[in-house]
C-alpha cells in the first residue's frame, strides 16, 4: 500500500493552483489540436515542447500530458460531428458515431465517446499506479543486455503485429535508426554520415521529424480529400448526459473488454489506432445484434473510444518504467523528459518520486478536468471546425514552421521539416508505418548504447542475449513476435492449398 | 512519374519503386560511411560503424526486397496512388509551402507568414481583401505576442522587423 501513500503525496504536488491552471490550458490546447486537421497528439506536443523549457519539469510534463489527453478527447468530436477523424485512432469512432449524429443523436454519441474515453483512461491509470512501481523495481535488475532485449522486443512486435507488409515496417524502422545515428558518435567522438554538411553535426532531431511527418504530411493528405467540412452541430444538456450514462452502464462488458485490449496494445507498442479497430471488431463479434453496427450502435462508439484512450494512457507505463515509449506521442514526452535532464527508467521511481507521482496523480485529475471541459464546450469546438480550411491550413503550416524553428533556433530544421513532410505523405500513401520510424529515431542512440555495452561485456559474442533466463526469455519472445507473420503466412498457404485440393476433388 | 495507365489516375508502381530506390540509396550511404569509420573492433570496444552497418544492411535488404517485388509485379500492378486532380491539389499546397520556407531565410518568419495566409485565403477561399488582410496581419501579430513577449522565444526576423526596431 506504499503506492497509495505515494499517490496521495502526488496529488498534493499536482493539485496546486498553478498546476491545475496548466492542466486546464493543456486540455484546451489538446482538444484544439485534436480537432484541427494536421495537428495531432505527437506533433502538437512536439511544437509546444520548447515553450515549456522555462517551466519546472513537473508543471511542464503535467501540461504536456494534458495536451495529450485533450487530443485524445478532441479526436472524437470531429469523428462524430463531421465524419472526419481528427486523429487516426478515432477512425473507428466514425463508423457508428457519425450515423448517430445523422439520426439526431449527436449529443448521446458525444457523451458516450467522452465517458468511454474517461473510463478507458481511468483503468489505464489505475494499472500504471499499481504496476509501474513493481515493473520499475523489477527493471532495476536489468543490465545492458536486458535493455537491448526489451528494445528488440519493442521493435520486433512492430514487425509482427503491424498490418503493413513486414518489409515496409523494417525499412521504416531502419530509416529511423539510420537517421538517429547521423552526427557525432557519443562513444568514440567520431563523425558519422555527415558527408561534410555542418548542419548534420548534431544529427536529426526527432521533434522535427514528428512535426514534418505528422503535421505537414497530414496537411498534404487532407488537401487531397478536398477542402470542405460539412457537419452537424450539437449541444449537450445535463439531462442527456444522465440518460446516456444510464444507457451505457448496461454495456459494462464492452467496457471491460475494450479496456483489456487497450491496455495490452498500449503497453506493447501496438498503439491506440490498432487498439481501437481491434476493440470495435470484438464488440461487433460479441454483440447479439452485429447487423446494427455501422448504423448508429452506441457500443460501436464505446468500444473504440475506451480502447484508444486506455492504449494512449498505458503507453506511458513502459515509457516511465523502462524508458521505452509505447506510442509516438509517448516518445515525444520521453524526449521532453530527457531535455529536462530526467532519465526515464527504473531510477526515476527512486530519485524523482515527486515528479513521477505528481505526473501519475495529474493523470487522474487531468482526465477528470478533460471530461468536464469537453462535455461543456462542444458547441465551441464544432464552431471552430466551421472555419474554412483555406484559413486553417496556412495557419497550421505557420505553426509547424515556428514549432520546427524553435527546437534549435535553426532554419535548416524548417527545411528538413518540409522534407519529412513529403516523406510522411509518401509513407502514408504507400502504407509504410510511421510509428516504427519515430520510435527508432528516439530510441536509436539508447538502443545502440545498450547493444554496444552488451557486446563489450561479451567480447562481441551474441550469446550474451541468451546468457541468463531473464534476457533469454525476452529475446526468445522478441524473435517469436518477429516470425509471427511467417506463421500466419504459412497457415494461409496451407489453407489455400487445401482449398485447391478439395476444389479439384469436388 | 510520367507513365500512368488511366488518364485520371496515377498508379502506385512508380512512387513505390521510386521510394524503395531512394531508401536503397540512403542505405548505401549509411553502409559506405560505416565502412569508412570502421565496422569492426578497436581496443576499446565496437567502433562507430559497428551498429549503423547492420542498420544500413537491413535497410538495403528490406528496401531492395520491396524494389524487386514491385518490379516483378510491374505489369500486373494496377493499384491507384491518387487521382491527377488530387495530386494537383497536393502540389498547390506543397509549392507555396516551399516558397514560404525559402522566404523565411531572407525575410524572417512574420512577413512570409502573412503572405502565405493571404495567398491561401484569396486563392482557395475566395476572400476579398478586408477579410484576408485582417487575418493575415492578425495571426503573425498574435504569434509575435505569444512567442517573443510571453514565452521569450525569439523567432527569425528580417529587414522589416529591424526597421521597426524589434
Amino acid at each position: 500500500m506504499e503506492e497509495l501513500g505515494n499517490l496521495w503525496h502526488g496529488f498534493a504536488v499536482a493539485a496546486t493552483l498553478p498546476n491545475l491552471g496548466f492542466m486546464l490550458i493543456g486540455i484546451t490546447l489538446g482538444v484544439l489540436i485534436g480537432v484541427l486537421p494536421g495537428l495531432g497528439g505527437a506533433n502538437g506536443v512536439a511544437i509546444l515542447l520548447p515553450l515549456t523549457f522555462s517551466m519546472n519539469p513537473t508543471s511542464a510534463i503535467i501540461m504536456l500530458s494534458c495536451i495529450y489527453w485533450g487530443a485524445l478527447f478532441g479526436g472524437a468530436i470531429t469523428s462524430i460531428l463531421f465524419n472526419i477523424p481528427g486523429e487516426p485512432w478515432s477512425v473507428a469512432t466514425t463508423f457508428d458515431g457519425f450515423p448517430m449524429a445523422q439520426q439526431g443523436k449527436a449529443a448521446q454519441a458525444l457523451t458516450a465517446a467522452f465517458t468511454s474515453s474517461f473510463v478507458g483512461a481511468l483503468f489505464a491509470v489505475l494499472l500504471i499506479t499499481f504496476l509501474a512501481p513493481l515493473l520499475a523495481k523489477f527493471a532495476l535488475k536489468f543490465g545492458p543486455a536486458e535493455y537491448f532485449a526489451v528494445q528488440l522486443l519493442t521493435f520486433c512486435s512492430f514487425v509482427g503485429m503491424s498490418k503493413e507488409p513486414p518489409a515496409k515496417t523494417i525499412a521504416s524502422m531502419m530509416l529511423g535508426f539510420a537517421l538517429a545515428a547521423v552526427g557525432l558518435d557519443n562513444v568514440t567522438g567520431q563523425l558519422r554520415m555527415t558527408y561534410g554538411v555542418p548542419e548534420l553535426l548534431k544529427g536529426f532531431d526527432f521533434l522535427i521529424a514528428v512535426i514534418g511527418l505528422f503535421g505537414i504530411g497530414e496537411i498534404l493528405l487532407t488537401m487531397e480529400e478536398g477542402l470542405a467540412f460539412k457537419g452537424r452541430s450539437a449541444r449537450i444538456s445535463p439531462a442527456v448526459v444522465w440518460q446516456t450514462w444510464k444507457e451505457i452502464a448496461r454495456h459494462w462488458r464492452t467496457f471491460l473488454r475494450s479496456v483489456a485490449v487497450g491496455c495490452w496494445m498500449g503497453i506493447t507498442p501496438g498503439g491506440a489506432t490498432p487498439a481501437s479497430f481491434m476493440s470495435y471488431g470484438m464488440a461487433r463479434r460479441f454483440s447479439k445484434d452485429p447487423q446494427a453496427f455501422g448504423k448508429g450502435e452506441i457500443q460501436g462508439v464505446i468500444a473504440p473510444e475506451t480502447a484508444a484512450h486506455a492504449a494512449g494512457t498505458s503507453a506511458l507505463l513502459p515509457m516511465l518504467t523502462l524508458g521505452i515509449p509505447g506510442s509516438p506521442t509517448a516518445a515525444v514526452l520521453l524526449g521532453g523528459l530527457l531535455i529536462w535532464g530526467l532519465q526515464p527508467g527504473p531510477m526515476l521511481f527512486v530519485e524523482q518520486k515527486d515528479f513521477v507521482w505528481g505526473l501519475i496523480a495529474s493523470m487522474y485529475l487531468g482526465n477528470l478536468v478533460g471530461l468536464i471541459v469537453v462535455l461543456t464546450t462542444v458547441p465551441f469546438w464544432a464552431a471552430i471546425l466551421r472555419v474554412p480550411f483555406s484559413v486553417i491550413a496556412p495557419v497550421i503550416i505557420v505553426v509547424c514552421a515556428i514549432g520546427a524553428y524553435t527546437v534549435h533556433s535553426a532554419m535548416f530544421d524548417v527545411a528538413m521539416m518540409l522534407v519529412f513532410g513529403v516523406l510522411g505523405y509518401l509513407f502514408k500513401k504507400l502504407k509504410y508505418p510511421l510509428a516504427p520510424m519515430v520510435l527508432a529515431l528516439v530510441l536509436g542512440d539508447m538502443a545502440e548504447a545498450s547493444f554496444r555495452q552488451a557486446m563489450l561485456g561479451s567480447q562481441g559474442s551474441l550469446s550474451v542475449f541468451w546468457s541468463n533466463p531473464l534476457v533469454g526469455t525476452i529475446t526468445a519472445l522478441a524473435l517469436t513476435l518477429l516470425v509471427w507473420p511467417l506463421w500466419g503466412g504459412a497457415q494461409n498457404l496451407v489453407r489455400a492449398r487445401e482449398a485447391r485440393h478439395s476444389g479439384a476433388a469436388g | 512519374m510520367s507513365s500512368s495507365e488511366g488518364d485520371q489516375n496515377v498508379g502506385t508502381r512508380w512512387p513505390e519503386v521510386g521510394l524503395a530506390a531512394f531508401l536503397m540509396v540512403l542505405a548505401v550511404l549509411v553502409i559506405s560511411d560505416s565502412i569508412r569509420v570502421g565496422t569492426g573492433w578497436a581496443d576499446d570496444g565496437p567502433r562507430s560503424g559497428y551498429f549503423p552497418f547492420y542498420v544500413g544492411s537491413l535497410l538495403l535488404l528490406s528496401s531492395g526486397w520491396i524494389f524487386l517485388t514491385r518490379l516483378m509485379r510491374w505489369s500486373r500492378d494496377r493499384a491507384v496512388f491518387a487521382e491527377r486532380s488530387q495530386l494537383a491539389l497536393v502540389l498547390a499546397v506543397l509549392v507555396p509551402m516551399c516558397v514560404y520556407v525559402g522566404l523565411i531565410y531572407p525575410l524572417g518568419i512574420y512577413l512570409p507568414s502573412a503572405l502565405l495566409i493571404a495567398y491561401f485565403m484569396k486563392r482557395y477561399g475566395g476572400y476579398r481583401w478586408p477579410a484576408f488582410m485582417s487575418v493575415s496581419v492578425a495571426v503573425p501579430l498574435v504569434f509575435f505576442a505569444v512567442f517573443e513577449r510571453w514565452f521569450l522565444v525569439p523567432l527569425p526576423k528580417g529587414p522589416i522587423e529591424r526597421l521597426l526596431g524589434l
